[in-house]
């Protein structure tokens, strides 16, 4: 047997989708340069894809024919060489909306493993968004802000190639720089972009995650039912309608919580979180009213508090409020937790304020690539920069 | 209770002149169906017009309705059934192809829909007459699947077929298959059983924790990924896998209640005790089988007859155990399966898979014979019969034989 390689792209769905293409094809097409087969797909249950959900992609490379077979008589690798996610709010982990339950962005890692973000974010916040990992694992920083499209436009701010870049630093055995660069310029035709993934070569440096390090929290699991367990004829028992919610100071209900569904949650599709200025807002009903996801919890004092384990981050209650600076969409991440603003309201007014002006400014504006007309040609020059520049 | 309805009940049947389509809508209206939904292509829209009569009449109360095509046909009664309906619909030939995602969907979501599919010939050519293709199209999906060959018969399988699909060990489908012509449009002296007795036979559908009703709130119908399908799968077989107990049942307390029998529910036997050889076939064809097998016995050729009542479920080992018997076996498909093992029919394949693992294995011979409506007439099947007797004597026979082909 010779050796087998896989790396796995995690990325968000439809905004990524060609991204993790073309890194996935890369690392194959680079490898069959150097004379080692492979193949490179999208996990099947990730597909017809949504706007943001987690999805993945991955490339298998063997030495040899009879070794890549062996790699693919699974049909997704139970560990990975390596784990590239093209944004680094997937960090906080990955919940397909084929339903697999909630991830590690590190679960499939092999000891020593490296995990490759892009990002603008140092080291030691990454570290604290990911879960806990019981080996040491490598983490690497492609510099940048993470690289979102549509559907049907792809921007071409060399994420793709700078990536690839790193994955010849970090595992040469896999893929060289020559071979990348052989292909980059034999799919793309642009000596730019072979410069791009050469200086990210250079630059790649990593960090290594001990195991005392990252979030300490167990993900949610679940088992799924055995046949027999199951309501037959395709029978799912709803959520049930939800309660009034309970005030901490005086401790009298009212408003409305809805049920949420237990096991399939949503929030890592998340990569921007509305904060709401509660003593600006005017109780207009229109958030909660225009949620697709009936995430607000209406607060037994008439307020609208998105709820941080339902919320998907589409943006939709920000465009609606109708005050100024009320509802703003800020990165992801800049939360540590899925706390409720509303009790933190509650608790403090003066130190909400201080927390929530902190977040507003904190952002950086991310975007899913298709917020207004004209901003792919306003980000791209910027990442190119980023690219030569580091 | 049974018996003493029975008494009470026995002035009260009535003998009525009609087809196996309007013996259909009778036990239509004896079932006390609450959602009928229709869509006119012959054969089978004599069972709708009927239906219409009786309706219009004010003999019958039954949410009517005439949809706009085959697929809203079979979509509306699925959705009725949901809801806690007692549903009635049915098709024939492309028509039952046209409703063919709707009638996928049925069994999985565990949907009691009794229909009554019209057999004919499937397109093209354009043709009325009966060919088995059609329903036989849905044998792999879970539905039930039966042949009738008598008015009388096809009215007390209507009853019989509500009492199975709607027991909750099974909750699927089922088709009731009149041949087009030869049953749908022949009238025959029917035995209308009282509506007391129908009561006492067919409890009310009751849908429990599968009624879609705000009381339970549920949602049906989902997508669902690999995680799921296989276990869903299986939940659909069991529901089949426990049919066959359930259909006996049904018929023992069918004969109790009603006093008719009909011995084996899955196949009937005619003149096995003594035969050598025998032919096997489903449906109408069953009359020329059994006047040309009287023929031939009093020539001295001992040849007796299995109908196969019940296709789906499929009763494999009691059927290879009956066939073992003899030293021959011929069975007459009134469809044909193209490119299949050996060239056949559906009903000789399943029949050859059934006698796979059975102790005792005849030669067994398929015959394509009747297609499109054409006559099964008795030279046709004392041709069959010299032919499987050729084989019993140690004569091969090809395993696929058109009979009554003009070559
Ligand atoms: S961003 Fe706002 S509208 Fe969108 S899911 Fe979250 S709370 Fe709802
Ligand atoms: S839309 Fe804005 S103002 Fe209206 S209820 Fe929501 S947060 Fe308040």
């Amino acid at each position: 047997m010779g050796r087998l390689f896989a790396v796995e792209i995690v990325y968000r769905g439809i905004f990524q989708k060609t991204l993790a293409k073309n890194i996935s094809r890369g690392i194959v097409l680079a490898a069959h340069a150097e004379g080692k087969p492979g193949i490179s797909f999208g996990r099947y249950g990730d597909s017809p894809e949504r706007n943001g959900i987690p999805a993945k992609n991955f490339a298998i490379v063997g030495t040899d024919d009879v070794t890549l077979e062996e790699g693919m008589a699974k049909y997704e690798p139970t560990e990975v060489d390596i784990s590239i996610a093209v944004d680094d709010t997937l960090c906080k982990g990955v919940e397909s909306w084929a339903w697999y339950g909630l991830q590690p962005i590190n679960r499939l890692l092999k000891p020593g493993g490296a995990l490759i973000v892009t990002s603008r974010e140092q080291p030691d916040a990454l570290i604290a968004m990911c879960h806990r990992k019981e080996y040491p694992y490598r983490l690497a920083i492609v510099k940048g802000t993470p690289s979102f499209s549509g559907l049907w436009v792809y921007k071409d701010d060399h994420t793709d190639v700078r990536i690839l870049g790193a994955v010849a630093k970090l595992l040469p055995d896999l893929v060289g720089l020559e071979a990348v660069q052989k292909v980059i310029l034999a799919e793309w035709r642009d000596p730019l972009k072979a410069t791009s993934a050469a200086r990210a070569y250079e630059r790649t440096t990593t960090t290594t995650v001990r195991p005392d390090q990252g979030n300490p929290e167990k993900p949610y699991q679940f088992e799924l039912p055995k046949w027999w367990e199951m309501r037959e004829g395709i029978a799912i028992p709803c959520i049930r309608p939800g309660q009034p919610m309970q005030d901490m100071d005086n401790h009298k209900t009212g408003g409305f919580r809805p049920e949420r569904n237990p096991t399939f949650k949503k929030f890592t599709t998340r990569t921007m979180r509305p904060v709401v200025n509660f003593d600006t807002c005017i109780k207009c009903t229109l958030c909660w009213l225009q949620c697709p996801d009936s995430c607000f919890d209406v607060t037994p004092d008439g307020l609208y508090d998105a709820n941080m384990e339902a919320c998907c981050g589409c943006g939709v209650c920000e465009a609606v409020c109708p005050v100024t600076d009320c509802v703003t969409m800020v990165n992801e991440v800049a939360f540590h937790d899925n706390a409720s603003q509303w009790e933190m309201w509650k608790k403090d007014k003066d130190a909400y304020q201080t927390w929530l002006n902190g977040k507003i400014e904190h952002r950086p504006e991310r975007s899913h690539g298709f917020r207004y007309r004209g901003q792919y040609e306003e980000q791209t020059p910027e990442m190119l920069e980023i690219a030569r520049e580091g | 209770m049974a018996q003493a309805v029975a008494h009470r009940a026995e002035e009260t049947e009535k003998t009525a002149l009609i087809t196996g389509s309007e013996a259909i809508a009778v036990a239509c209206k004896l079932a006390d169906v609450d959602v009928i939904t229709a869509y006119p292509i012959r054969p089978y829209d004599t069972v709708m017009q009927y239906v219409a009569k009786l309706v219009a009449n004010g003999e019958f109360d039954c949410e009517y309705i005439v949809a706009e095509s085959e697929h809203s046909q079979f979509e509306i009664v699925k959705h009725a059934s949901a809801v806690g309906a007692r549903v009635f619909s049915g098709s024939s030939g492309v028509g039952w192809m046209y409703a063919f995602e709707a009638l996928t969907v049925t069994p999985a979501l565990r949907i009691p829909m009794v229909v009554m599919v019209g057999n004919r010939a499937l397109d093209d050519p354009g043709a009325f007459g009966v060919e088995h293709n059609d329903a036989l199209a849905v044998r792999d999906l879970g539905w039930q699947l039966v042949w009738v060959d008598s008015a009388q018969e096809a009215l007390d399988t209507a009853l019989i077929a509500y009492r199975v699909a709607e027991d909750r060990r099974v909750f699927l489908p089922c088709a009731i298959s009149c041949d087009g012509a030869f049953l749908t449009h022949s009238q025959g002296l029917v035995k209308i059983p009282s509506q007391d007795k129908v009561d006492a036979f067919l409890p009310p559908y009751q849908r429990g924790d599968l009624l879609l009703h705000p009381d339970n709130p549920i949602t049906i119908a989902p997508q669902a990924n690999e995680d799921w399908l296989m276990e869903i799968r299986r939940q659909t077989a069991a529901g089949m896998e426990r049919s066959t107990a359930v259909i006996r049942e049904a018929y023992a307390e069918f004969e109790q209640i009603f006093g008719r029998k009909y011995g084996n529910p899955f196949f009937e036997e005619y003149a096995t005790e003594d035969a050598d050889v025998v032919l096997v076939g489903m449906g109408t064809l069953s009359t020329p089988v059994k006047v040309a097998i009287r023929q031939m016995r009093r020539e001295g050729k001992k040849v007796g007859f299995v109908r196969v009542r019940w296709f789906r479920p499929f009763a494999a080992e009691e059927l290879a155990r009956t066939l073992g018997r003899f030293s021959a076996v011929g069975v007459i498909d009134r469809d044909f399966s193209l490119g299949s093992p050996h060239l056949g029919g559906v009903l000789a394949t399943e029949v050859r898979a059934a006698m796979y693992l059975a102790t005792s294995q005849p030669p067994v011979l398929g015959f394509i014979c009747g297609l499109g409506g054409r006559e099964v007439t008795v030279p046709d099947v004392r041709k069959m019969s010299d032919i499987i007797r050729e084989a019993a004597e140690g004569h091969p026979q090809p395993p696929t034989q058109w009979i009554g082909l003009r070559e």
